[in-house]
Formats: C-alpha cells, sequence, structure tokens
C-alpha cells in the first residue's frame, strides 16, 4: 500500500516537473505564491479582484480583474431617450452622483446648442461641489478604516450626513439624486437653501480641521503613507491617470480651471498640488481640495442670480446628426461623455470615460515591489468606485 | 498645426469642426503614424480615451475608431477618426500611450475589434469565454450568452 502511494506520488511529481519543462517561465516558482484578494473583500472599495504574485510579502506583480458589476450602461443608452437615459448616470459612481448628472446634461446641452440658465449654473456648481465634499469625505473616511485608524469613518460620515440633508431637501433624494436635467435644474431652491448651505460651510470648515489633528501628523499613518504606492508626474500623464492623483504628483491641472463649464470661471479658488506623489500626498491634496470647495460654495452661494432655473428646451429633444465630447472634473478625475447622434430622439452611441476605470490601470504600477499591506493603501488613495470602473 | 498635417499627408486626412470641437479623420492606413506624430511633435500627450461607433448600414466602413487627445502644454484637445471595414485589425497605441492598453481591450470587449500589438489583448469586462460584442448594433438590449449563463451560473437565465 506504501508502496503504491510513493509511485503515485513520485510519477505525479514528474509530471509536474515536464509540464513546468514546456513552460519558459514556470506559473510558480518555489518562492513565488500567488494571492486572490477579493471580488469579496472588505478594502477593495466593491467588488474589485486582484490577483497578487508575491514573493513572501513583496508584491512582484498584480492583476486586476473587473467586471463583476457590469450592467452595460452604454448600450441601456442607446434604447432609452436623451432624458430617460439621465438617472441611469448616477448609478456609476454613486458617491458623486450630482456630478455624473452634470457632465451628461452638459454634454447633451452641448449637442443641443443650449445653453443653462445663469440661475441653474450656479446651482449646478453650489450641489457638484458638495458632492465632491461628500465623495471626499467617505473616500477619507474609508481609506482611514482600510489602514487601521477607525475614530476617521465616524467624523466624516457624520459631517457627510448634513450634505445629503440638503439633497435631500432639495430634490428628494439622498445619494443617486439626479438633480439635474438637460437645459438647467427640475426644481427651485427650496426656502433657506442659502442658510442651510452656509450653515453646513460654517459648521464643517472646522471639521475638515479636525481630520487633519487625527491624520496628518500621526506617525502611524505617516509609516503607513509616506512613500506609499509613488506615481510620477510623467507616468500620471503616460496612463491617463486625472483628477487629485495626478495633482499629487505636482501636475497643476484641473478642467475646472483648464477648461471651466458651469459657473467656475465666476469663482476663485487654487489647485492643490502635491510633490511626491505618494499616498500622504494624495491625502493631502484631497483635504486640501475640499477647503477649496467650500470656497467655492461660499462664492457661489452669496451670488446666485435671479431668473429661471429651466431653459427652454424642446419638448422632444432630437439633436442634430453630430458628435461632442465633454469632460468635468468629477472628484475623481476627468468625467467624459462622448455622445454620438444620429438625429433621432436616442442618443446613437454614450461613451463614458471613467476616471475610476483609468486611474485603475496604474494599480500595477503602484504596488510593484511594495508590500502585502499597501496595496490596501493604494486601493483605497487611488479612490476608485465599482459601479464606475464596471458601468 | 492642420496645415503642418496637412503638408505631411495630403488627402490622407480631413480636419473638421462641430460645436467648437476639432477632429480629424485619417485614413486607416496612415492612422498609427498620426497618432505618433501628434504625441511626440504636436504635444498630445494624454491619451483621454479609445472608442469605436458602429454603423453597420454603411458597407466596407462599419466602424469608427475615435481616439481623444489632450495636450497639456497647448490646454487643446482633439479627436482622430479614422473607419474600418469589420474584421480588419487597427493598430494598437499602447506603445505610444499607456493608457490605451484598457481602453483598446475595452473595445475589443465590447465591440470585437482587434488592435494589432496590443501585449494583452483579452476580454476586460465580460467574462473571457463569452459570445458576442454587445456594443455592436445587432446585438440585443436582452441578449445574452445564454450557454455561459447556463453552464457558469447553473440557471437557464439571467433576465
Amino acid at each position: 500500500m506504501a508502496e503504491i502511494l510513493k509511485s503515485e506520488q513520485s510519477r505525479s511529481t514528474v509530471e509536474h516537473i515536464e509540464a513546468e519543462k514546456g513552460v519558459d517561465q514556470p506559473f510558480l516558482d518555489a518562492t513565488e505564491l500567488i494571492l486572490n484578494m477579493g471580488p469579496q473583500h472588505p478594502s477593495t472599495h466593491g467588488v474589485l479582484r486582484v490577483i497578487l504574485k508575491l514573493d513572501g510579502e513583496k508584491v512582484l506583480n498584480a492583476e486586476c480583474v473587473i467586471g463583476y458589476l457590469h450592467r452595460g450602461v452604454e448600450k441601456i443608452a442607446e434604447n432609452r431617450t436623451y432624458t430617460m437615459f439621465n438617472p441611469y448616470v448616477d448609478r456609476m459612481d454613486y458617491v458623486a452622483a450630482v456630478s455624473n448628472g452634470l457632465g451628461y446634461c452638459e454634454a447633451v446641452e452641448k449637442l443641443l446648442n443650449i445653453e443653462a440658465p445663469p440661475r441653474a449654473q450656479w446651482v449646478r456648481t453650489i450641489l457638484t461641489e458638495l458632492n465632491r465634499i461628500a465623495s471626499h469625505q467617505l473616500w477619507l473616511g474609508t481609506h482611514a478604516l482600510d489602514i487601521g485608524a477607525i475614530t476617521p469613518l465616524f467624523y466624516t460620515f457624520r459631517d457627510r450626513e448634513e450634505i445629503l440633508k440638503i439633497f435631500e431637501k432639495y430634490c428628494g433624494a439622498r445619494l443617486t439624486t439626479h438633480a439635474f436635467r438637460i437645459g438647467g435644474c427640475q426644481y427651485e431652491t427650496y426656502d433657506g437653501f442659502e442658510q442651510d448651505v452656509k450653515r453646513f460651510c460654517d459648521f464643517v470648515t472646522p471639521k475638515v480641521d479636525e481630520y487633519e489633528t487625527l491624520l496628518t501628523t500621526n506617525r502611524i499613518w505617516l509609516e503607513r503613507t509616506k512613500g506609499v504606492g509613488v506615481l510620477k508626474a510623467q507616468d500620471c500623464i503616460d496612463l491617463g491617470v486625472t483628477g487629485p492623483v495626478l495633482r499629487a504628483s505636482g501636475v497643476k491641472w484641473d478642467l475646472r480651471k483648464a477648461q471651466p463649464y458651469a459657473a467656475y470661471k465666476n469663482f476663485e479658488f487654487e489647485i492643490p498640488t502635491g510633490q511626491n506623489g505618494d499616498t500622504y500626498d494624495r491625502y493631502l491634496v484631497r483635504v486640501a481640495e475640499m477647503r477649496q470647495a467650500l470656497r467655492i460654495i461660499r462664492q457661489a452661494v452669496d451670488s446666485i442670480p435671479e431668473g429661471p432655473i429651466m431653459g427652454k428646451v424642446p419638448k422632444v429633444m432630437k439633436p442634430p446628426v453630430g458628435e461632442v465630447y465633454h469632460s468635468i472634473e468629477a472628484p475623481k478625475g476627468e468625467l467624459g461623455y462622448f455622445v454620438v447622434s444620429d438625429g433621432s430622439t436616442q442618443p446613437y452611441r454614450v461613451r463614458v470615460r471613467p476616471p475610476s476605470f483609468v486611474n485603475l490601470q496604474a494599480l500595477s504600477k503602484m504596488v510593484e515591489g511594495a508590500l502585502v499591506a499597501d496595496v490596501v493603501a493604494v486601493i483605497g488613495t487611488l479612490d476608485i468606485v465599482l459601479g464606475e470602473v464596471d458601468r | 498645426m492642420v496645415t503642418r498635417l496637412r503638408k505631411r499627408y495630403g488627402s490622407g486626412i480631413d480636419p473638421k469642426t462641430y460645436v467648437g470641437q476639432n477632429y480629424i479623420i485619417a485614413d486607416a492606413s496612415i492612422v498609427f503614424e498620426l497618432l505618433q506624430v501628434m504625441r511626440d511633435e504636436e504635444q498630445f500627450d494624454y491619451c483621454v480615451d479609445i472608442t469605436a461607433v458602429h454603423y453597420p448600414q454603411r458597407k466596407d466602413q462599419e466602424f469608427d475608431i475615435v481616439w481623444i487627445l489632450y495636450s497639456f502644454p497647448h490646454n487643446e484637445r482633439v479627436r482622430v477618426k479614422a473607419m474600418i471595414k469589420d474584421g480588419d485589425p487597427v493598430p494598437s497605441v499602447v506603445a505610444i500611450w499607456g493608457a490605451a492598453n484598457w481602453l483598446e481591450r475595452e473595445c475589443y470587449d465590447m465591440f470585437g475589434i482587434r488592435f494589432e500589438g496590443h501585449p494583452d489583448l483579452r476580454r476586460i469586462l465580460l467574462p473571457d469565454g463569452w459570445q458576442g460584442f454587445p456594443l455592436r448594433k445587432e446585438y440585443g438590449i436582452t441578449q445574452q450568452d445564454s450557454e455561459w449563463v447556463r453552464i457558469n451560473l447553473g440557471i437557464e437565465s439571467g433576465q
């Protein structure tokens, strides 16, 4: 019996060696280990699967497997009218639904050659910036939680709630807001909207400082984030990475300044940048962005012009034959819509250029040679939303 | 820029503008060279997006391949468009812009366009064994690879 077992074993070993001979590079070296992370994993922020090739604690290679949340949004668009597709875009980056709606509405407006009235532009800017803060707060809380700090999560979610309350009062929804319509906004601001927004700004300004007291000089935070996941400016540009990740690498580029849309050209704000392009700099950039967003909101809420909130749009939208690409600075980077019209009521093709999808591509470059624990930090710092990656 | 490119490619390119947005319709045969020139000489250093549009009724030019480019130094955006026949390969631009890798994979996944020279051209959003390319016009909105669903999920239909 023992002999049979032995011979069985040796045969399989021989087969294994024979099989490996055929391959130029053996899939598994004695020192290498394949570790599967996700799709069900708390710190992949959704259903992302990463296949890690490890040498001990060191990451040799990381491969992302995506598509678990693919719903075919672009296909749906071809089978809906321009108006009907509007709510679908909120379901892509569901933590920044307002930005998605803004990008889509502006793209179609460009195609129709109309413009939203000034009052709508102002309200759009205020809500989008509020959403940027909400998105960054959610990112900060979960990112810190991934790394091991629990407290920031409670702080940021407590304050994000106030933004969601404003959204709820404005349009009835908290997350997938569908706040904007093609040609303006559906709803006039409610009584006390300005006061609510101002009160929120006063409330949250010291809170942002509070987040910083927890993390900016925290020794554990510094150890875990400084020099982790470094991405140089040149690599960012080559890989098409945008948003805070690009700015943390020292490239001063923001679509709100470079190609202003909505009402941004009327307000003063700065583009915060970093130098090292590591996880810590990206944290600083996003925190600074929250402050800049507050600055924009304060200026905007004081100067909302009078007038209609909805422009004149045809009842049946039939944009002329043509195609248009319009992009905005979403909280995660450049969010673009490429809309092709064939003159009918339904778009011929809608292509969404999602920032998360393109940014996620940089992951394998960022984690090469890093430790396993850093992978979690890097996924967090990229600020991806899988609803947008997979669409 | 247009005059420079005109001098080089003559009638191979056709620059156009629509609602203030510039795009160049280029011949499929010169498109790779053109894109290389766009990056190296015209400083379009950021490849924003690569996508396709399907026009089944256009004979021998079923697909529009669209490269959306942006130049950081000039703060300018341009689209390069090439019309290709169904089944014809398109040169891959991964060697020019690293960002093209996943974008081309998605384009292959959704339209079945083969990018020649791509280091790892396989499906990205759909499962590897899936049959059909969903963003082609003949693919119905509720259509799916029911065989794949039956084998891998053990159900008759996902709808």
